[in-house]
């Protein structure tokens, strides 16, 4: 019953995001045809304009192509991208591999680095080190990701030379013959600056559960118990403060997908977020709905599975 | 043991912006505990109880600012603790279920209590035995505990590094008469040979079989120090008048 009220609502959330999706981009004045042609445009007849529109069926209403799209989406065929003239389903999977790497990387780490500064900031509130870790994340939570890949590409790629400047391997060379080693340098630094964006939000909500925790009843009967600090943020800290960091983790999961689009457009990495700009571009509704859902899918399951873990680890909400 | 002399407590709290007021909580408090000595604190809520047990303790809020001196076994307290006291040599039972740690399971606590007093090899179902719990308890989850077996398990945890002294606060509210034996028991236990125990409450009647003497406290002051046998009949062996007040008005006496 639960599982089906789960599934009914994630279904009609999927098909909420489509629409939307889909009335928006054709609000856009991006013409799609003429984006397909590019400067071919001027040699081709309105006459050959018309048979492309009919060939790809937008000529047909509105409404008729959105349940056209969404019926061969329950068959399983997503649709045939314009921008990269291959099926859909084969630009996401020639990009999620990179993606997922970056952006999934990205996310495990944030969620680790901020949590363990927030345990560090709650452990030593009031102190300078408490001080400097929660002016970092106030800039950081200011900080634009666009701004920050930029500054990073001018000061560590092009004033020091430490990484390369862009892609996910080296340029010219085909991707079958990129090592792993050249794989995780070109990784590095998207990677971390992604990473340290993310950081923020998790470490400030992770700090604000831990300073309440230390302030708990049975963190008071720990130290008359004679416990060390370490003892109480290693047994009482860390077991009390993880959950909600995890709940944030998984929210801010969408934070990332959104960060790592612009991060991914700067670095030219060869992801979904540079092909979601280069299907917005070219008005290529299959490919950005497609990419849409994915991502609809992905951070919703997060939320979903953050408020299971909920129920399951803690024994107050669990059933005996 | 324990020796308070012309100990005060202040807390200091922000009116509006900036002014900043100190409001007496405890006023220059004389007391000894002797060895094997049970000592009741008598007092209603706001008397300063749970706050002496912290200052005792060591763990009172930043607000807070101490004159005069504690003293146990002639080491001063009131000021930078001393190092292996806390727990080891003075141990506090605290009154809320809520001192348990939500996320940790009962046997897993006593483990820790246990290793915070320097025992490696604590056997949580010997421990809760004692207060008369199974061996299951230790399996549980506190919020699977009620409020009579979790002032159990916060007794068993208090007496598990046998402290010199030990501060208990409020061990028989919410108990019936069996549990409530037992942790008597072991109070009793407790207060025997050179160990001591400060029991605080607000129920005179249930701490009076048990107690050497009876302090009473009111609004931060000592406000009598009686003999417990001095409380029978119509309490003419009580030397202070609000001790005989708080005699008489028990419902046994019939007084109103």
């Amino acid at each position: 019953m639960t599982v089906l009220r789960l599934i009914t609502r994630q279904l009609m959330l999927l098909f909420s995001v489509a629409l939307v999706v889909f009335m928006l981009m054709k609000l856009s004045p991006v013409d799609p045809v003429d984006a397909y042609l590019g400067a071919a445009v001027s040699r081709v007849s309105p006459e050959q304009k018309a048979q492309i529109e009919a060939a790809w069926g937008l000529n047909r209403p509105v409404a008729e192509q959105f349940f056209v799209w969404a019926g061969q989406l329950i068959q399983g065929d997503l649709g045939f991208s314009t921008t990269y003239r291959m099926p859909v389903s084969e630009v996401i999977g020639q990009r999620i591999g990179a993606s997922l790497a970056l952006t999934g990387l990205a996310w495990l780490f944030s969620g680790l680095l901020g949590f363990l500064l927030g345990v560090i900031a709650a452990a030593l509130a009031g102190g300078w080190m408490d001080r400097v870790i929660r002016v970092v994340c106030y800039v950081l939570a200011g900080t634009p990701a666009f701004w920050l890949a930029i500054l990073a590409i001018m000061v560590v790629s092009v004033e020091w030379g430490w990484a390369p400047i862009c892609c996910s391997g080296p340029i010219g060379v085909p991707d079958q013959q990129v090592t792993l080693g050249q794989r995780l340098e070109h990784l590095l630094l998207p990677l971390s600056v992604l990473t340290v964006l993310g950081v923020a939000s998790i470490a400030l909500h992770t700090r604000i559960k831990m300073i309440e925790v230390l302030q708990s009843d049975y963190v008071l009967l720990a130290r008359a118990q004679g416990a060390s600090l370490m003892d109480i943020i290693l047994r009482h800290g860390i077991r009390n403060a993880a959950l909600p960091a995890l709940t944030v983790t998984m929210a801010a999961s969408g934070e990332i997908f959104g960060g790592s689009i612009l991060a991914e457009q700067v670095f030219a990495w060869p992801g979904l977020g540079r092909a979601t700009v280069e299907a917005g571009l070219k008005g290529d509704v299959p490919l950005l709905l497609a990419i849409a859902l994915l991502t609809t899918l992905i951070v919703s399951s997060m939320n979903l599975l953050a408020d299971r873990l909920q129920h399951i680890i803690d024994p107050r909400t669990r059933r005996l | 043991m324990l020796t308070l002399s012309n100990y005060s407590l202040t807390l200091h709290t922000y009116a509006g912006f900036l002014r900043r007021v100190e409001t007496p909580r405890l006023s220059e408090l004389n007391l000894t505990v002797h060895p094997g000595e049970l000592v009741a604190i008598i007092g209603g809520s706001g008397a300063g109880k749970s706050l002496l047990a912290h200052s005792i303790m060591g763990l009172l809020p930043n607000n807070a600012k101490q004159y005069g001196q504690i003293a146990f076994k002639g080491h001063a307290l009131s000021g930078a603790y001393p190092a292996g006291v806390r727990g080891r040599q003075i141990a506090l039972m605290p009154q809320e279920i809520g001192h348990l740690d939500p996320l940790a399971k009962v046997g897993a606590q006593i483990r820790w209590a246990g290793r915070r007093v320097g025992l490696t090899d604590v056997d949580p179902a010997a421990c809760l035995a004692q207060v008369g719990l199974s061996k299951a308890v230790a399996d549980l989850y506190p919020s699977a505990l009620s409020g009579g077996m979790a002032r159990r398990v916060l007794m068993a945890l208090a007496v598990l590094g046998k402290p010199d002294l030990l501060i208990a606060d409020e061990p028989t509210v919410g108990l019936d008469s069996a549990n409530r034996e037992q942790i008597l028991q072991l109070l009793r236990g407790q207060a025997q040979a050179q160990r001591a125990a400060l029991v605080i409450t607000h129920d005179l009647s249930a701490v009076l079989p048990l107690a050497d003497r009876v302090v009473m406290l009111d609004e931060g002051r000592l406000v009598g120090v009686e003999h417990a046998h001095a409380f029978l009949e119509e309490g003419e062996g009580l030397q202070s008048h609000h001790a005989r007040a708080l005699w008489q008005a028990l419902p046994q006496n019939g007084f109103c």
